[in-house]
């Protein structure tokens, strides 16, 4: 502490200029000389086998440049999409994974898979020209439930998973389970299921593929959170071109939330067409295009048993999960509902026996996969359901109920994989309590009554893990990539720095943040530090941001270059200033003698390494280090949200009173950034909980959601302001005490507002999206 | 084609354009202003707001033809040089945006606001009036404490200046 601009001083970004005077720069404002402009030719049923495609009329159209199909390329040798965790189901075959091409081949599954990619001159002439592909379709049955995927007789999606199903996995000691719920004073049973939703990031996902004859070698700009995951994707699976030949660069990127986490058959294809046509190739999605092709995300149906001893401890929880995949297995999907869920099943609590059974299926829909808190939001609705519920069936304060099955030491391993490394439960519950006072309750509840409304307050205490790692470890549970990241540190001869990230950063801002750490360590001002990522030419290797990994993985592997970057700067004015090493220190812009006024400014250091005139023998020149870092475990964000709502009997209307979020992230970098992402994050948790829900027509498949005419985006007036508090125990498994922040706050909503309402209206009976009709026929089933 | 004239940021521009060209696809692909945004179809998102003669407009709702003969401002027109709007200020200041894709439409909205409310502005209008712009990152907490800063700072210097 005690830089200005360090460690958990609230700087206002450096990112934000270019973004308020409209010089941001996003894919779709990118331009190279001869460009053309695609549009993809989509399937309009959910199921159907293609007979016969006629491209005839369309490549007659004045300024089409070419129209494409699947079967050029497969004939390219361009590969199938591909699933990279592996799972395992109990009788331990492999998961069944369905054949993925970029453009369809014999058979579609979702409306909206890409058919034929339309080249041409002008966006409006590649529409045209796409209307006039002629494409024979014969339509197969189609499911879009996941409930009835599995039924006998459901039509089948992929030869090669039966059932529809894709893996039926299991995590924790079943046989212990049954036996606790056998010995137990009381049971609570609930079923609850976590509704479909759509990312919507408000930048549509697009690409620019911009194939160089003369260089053989191909740039693809693309809404990518980890372009350097799509490179390698595209080089090793995808056989698109191979690493050295393929620069990928994600400028900035309008939100991603997990949906801009895959590598998508756009960018695949348009880099593809742009070789075969010569052309560079660009394609912009429409809003209705990322509706029904941005991977979805949640889509789960799952039950729960919790075990209770005499003394309201709990002994067991038993779960079972179906959870929905869509259509095809996208690039994380396996890993969402496994060891992204069923992991934090413990939820805070200190649980002796676990066991969850999650089967996963095939439907026609749009693939589905991580999504904000992916797994994580899925996992703490349960659970706090079922928390609640169980209070209510106990009749027990629900925070006492809570309180007294809090885990209390730490490190803590639960019955399903994880070692909780640091927390304090009742220290965020204690802070959230006061700040909704919650004492005072009883007295708002018996105020609203007299006004003929009904008040109900809800709790959801969340732990979430981030920050997923380490390498080895996730990789023995099926990961087909190391979840470390990497760092450079350039001084340049001056004395400024350019900070070379694996992370990417698409609203987080790091450009801000990843500078206030290297303030804190080197005393310079941010002005003099530039953060660079996004360009697989420009950052050697690097993870990508997802997860809430970027604090706790990126930035201390920021940490580690620095550390290196300062011991050698160190030996350089140790020599310069004949004193020892051990008494050098780095303070305020000035590498100094501790204790006397012998000192050098950063820049005379810096400009020494480049010089080289006077360096230690056998020093190399340069300044500049570089840092992999694989953390040591997983972090584990928590915290206790609480809701309390008013509602309107007779129209079932919901009025979010207050909302309370405190949360316990580790060490904070800069406060007002972090109260930003749990503002955004609880929002997307209320649009889940009230508004947002994926609807497709059963019968035909057809996505009824695909527009902001139909889809419950929140807007200002359906949220209130958030009162938004931290508690700290720092991480002890990074060298910086970070645990994450990006995705508590949809994780730790939704249970929160839905425990708010089905105490309002005295019926626990309620689904998201807790609409006005769906309160309203909750409140009059009694 | 349309011929079209119009005047964008206080500069004279003319161009040629299809008939059925929008004014926000005027904007960015013959005038490279790209500030301006597209991220819907249906008009609802509001990442394309500009100011058609002193008005906000969404720039997806109306053909360039129309602006013809109109004085039109982008977000790369509300700053004096180096010297940020109020909005923009506060924007920036209270963390008003974080991938910053709906911020252009979102400022010139609240600009138009402002003009239109003065210092009336309270926080349940402003969230009525943003029902017009969809922002994902923010939950809009900060983007309405952004405005309200913005309102009473202007509505300060208004006064201070009568």
């Amino acid at each position: 502490m005690g830089v200005v601009e360090g460690i958990g001083a609230r700087v206002a970004r450096k990112e934000d200029r270019r973004f308020i005077t409209g010089k941001g720069r996003y894919t779709d404002d990118m331009n190279v000389v001869g460009m053309k402009h695609a549009i993809f030719v989509r399937s309009p049923h959910a199921h159907a086998r293609i007979k016969g495609i006629d491209k005839s009329e369309a490549l007659n159209v004045p300024g089409v440049i070419d129209v494409l199909d699947g079967d050029q390329l497969a004939a390219d040798g361009i590969g199938n999409l591909i699933c990279g965790w592996m799972i395992h189901s109990r009788d331990g075959s492999p998961m069944k994974m369905g054949d993925w091409r970029p453009l369809a081949g014999d058979t579609v599954r979702y409306v909206g898979e890409a058919v034929v990619i339309v080249v041409a001159d002008t966006k409006a002439i590649a529409r045209e020209a796409a209307e006039k592909v002629v494409i024979d379709y014969e339509e197969l049955d189609a499911v879009t439930d996941l409930v009835t995927a599995v039924e006998p007789g459901a039509p089948q999606i992929h030869p090669v998973a039966d059932n529809n199903l894709v893996f039926d996995w299991t995590i924790g000691d079943e046989m212990a389970v049954e036996e606790a719920i056998s010995d137990a004073a009381h049971i609570v049973e609930l079923e609850v299921s976590n509704n479909r939703l759509i990312p919507n990031a408000m930048e549509p996902r697009a690409t620019l593929g911009h194939y160089d004859a003369g260089e053989d070698h191909y740039t693809c700009w693309t809404t990518s959170q980890n372009p350097h995951v799509a490179r390698l994707v595209m080089s090793a699976f995808y056989n698109v071109a191979p690493e050295n030949k393929l620069r990928v660069i994600a400028p900035d990127v309008g939100g991603g939330f997990g949906s801009k986490i895959f590598i998508y058959p756009e960018e695949i294809v348009c880099l593809w067409a742009s070789k075969r046509t010569g052309v560079p190739v660009k394609w912009v999605a429409d809003r209705t295009e990322s509706f029904m092709t941005d991977a979805h995300g949640r889509d789960h149906l799952s039950t729960i048993k919790i075990a209770l001893d005499a003394n309201k401890k709990i002994t067991a929880f038993k779960i079972d999960t179906l959870a929905n995949l869509g259509a095809y297995m996208s690039l994380f999907s396996s890993s969402v509902p496994t060891y992204l869920y069923a992991t934090l099943l413990s939820g805070q609590y200190d649980v002796p026996n676990i066991f969850a059974n999650v089967r996963t299926v095939y439907t026609n829909t749009t693939p589905v996969d991580a999504y904000r808190g992916a797994g994580r939001p899925e996992a703490s609705y349960l659970i706090e359901r079922a928390m609640e519920t169980a209070a209510r069936q106990l009749d027990m304060d629900p925070a006492e109920l809570r309180r007294i099955n809090f885990v209390k030491t730490f490190p803590h391993e639960t019955p399903v994989i994880m070692t909780y490394d640091a927390g304090d439960f009742e220290a965020s519950l204690d802070v959230a309590m006061e700040a909704a006072d919650y004492a005072g309750f009883p007295a708002r509840k018996a105020e609203a009554k007299a006004r003929g409304k009904l008040r109900g307050i809800g709790f959801n205490c969340y732990i979430e893990a981030c920050g997923i790692a380490p390498s080895k470890a996730v990789g023995s549970l099926g990961a087909g990539v190391g979840l470390w990241e990497s760092a450079e540190v350039r001084v340049n001869a001056v004395g400024t720095i350019e900070v070379l990230t694996g992370s990417h950063s698409h609203g987080q801002g790091h450009e801000t943040t990843f500078a206030q750490l290297v303030a804190e360590r080197l005393g310079v001002g941010l002005d003099s530090i530039s953060i660079v990522h996004g360009d697989t030419d420009k950052v050697q290797m690097g993870m990508g941001t997802y997860g809430s990994r970027s604090g706790a993985v990126g930035m201390s592997a920021i940490a580690g270059a620095l550390d290196k970057v300062e011991a050698k700067a160190k030996k350089v004015a140790a020599h310069l200033l004949e004193a020892d090493e051990s008494d050098i220190v780095i303070e305020n812009g000035e590498v100094k003698v501790a204790g006397t006024d012998k000192k050098l400014a950063w820049h005379e250091v810096s400009l020494a390494c480049y010089t080289a005139h006077n360096l230690p023998d056998g020093m190399e020149p340069g300044l500049k280090e570089t840092s992999f870092y694989d953390p040591s475990n997983f972090t584990f964000p928590a915290g206790c949200y609480i809701c309390e709502v008013e509602v309107d009997p007779d129209t079932g209307t919901t009025q979010i009173i207050q909302f309370v979020a405190a949360d316990d992230f580790g060490n904070i970098i800069n406060p007002m950034i972090v109260e930003g992402q749990v503002h955004g994050g609880v929002a997307q948790g209320i649009g889940q909980a009230m508004l947002e829900g994926c609807a497709y027509d059963p019968e035909s498949g057809q996505l009824l959601t695909a527009s902001y005419m139909d889809y419950a985006m929140p807007r200002a007036h359906d949220l209130p302001s958030f009162n938004v508090l931290t508690t700290t125990t720092p991480c002890p498994s990074n060298p910086l005490g970070i645990k994450g922040c990006g995705e508590a706050g949809a994780i730790g909503s939704p249970g929160a507002l839905i425990n708010a309402i089905t105490d309002a209206i005295g019926n626990n009976d309620l689904s998201m999206p807790a609409t006005p009709q769906n309160v309203w026929a909750a409140l009059n089933a009694k | 084609m349309a011929s079209i004239t119009m005047t964008v940021n206080g500069r004279k521009v003319s161009g040629e354009a299809e008939d059925r060209t929008l004014l926000v696809e005027f904007l960015r692909s013959n005038l490279a202003l790209t500030g301006t945004h597209v991220g819907c179809d249906t008009s609802q998102c509001g990442a394309c707001v500009v100011h058609v003669d002193g008005k906000a407009v969404k720039s997806c709702t109306m053909l360039a033809a129309q602006a013809s003969g109109s004085s039109v401002t982008t977000i790369e027109g509300l700053a004096n040089g180096d010297v940020l709007h109020p909005v923009q200020k506060a924007f920036h200041e209270n963390h008003g945006l974080q991938c910053g894709f709906c911020t252009p439409g979102m400022i010139m909205a609240a600009v138009d606001m402002i003009e239109r409310h003065g210092g009336d502005l309270d926080e349940a209008t402003v969230r009525a009036e943003l029902e017009g712009n969809i922002c994902r990152c923010t939950g809009y907490h900060n983007i309405v404490k952004s405005i309200l800063a913005a309102a009473a700072e202007t509505s300060g210097a208004r006064q201070a200046a009568e």
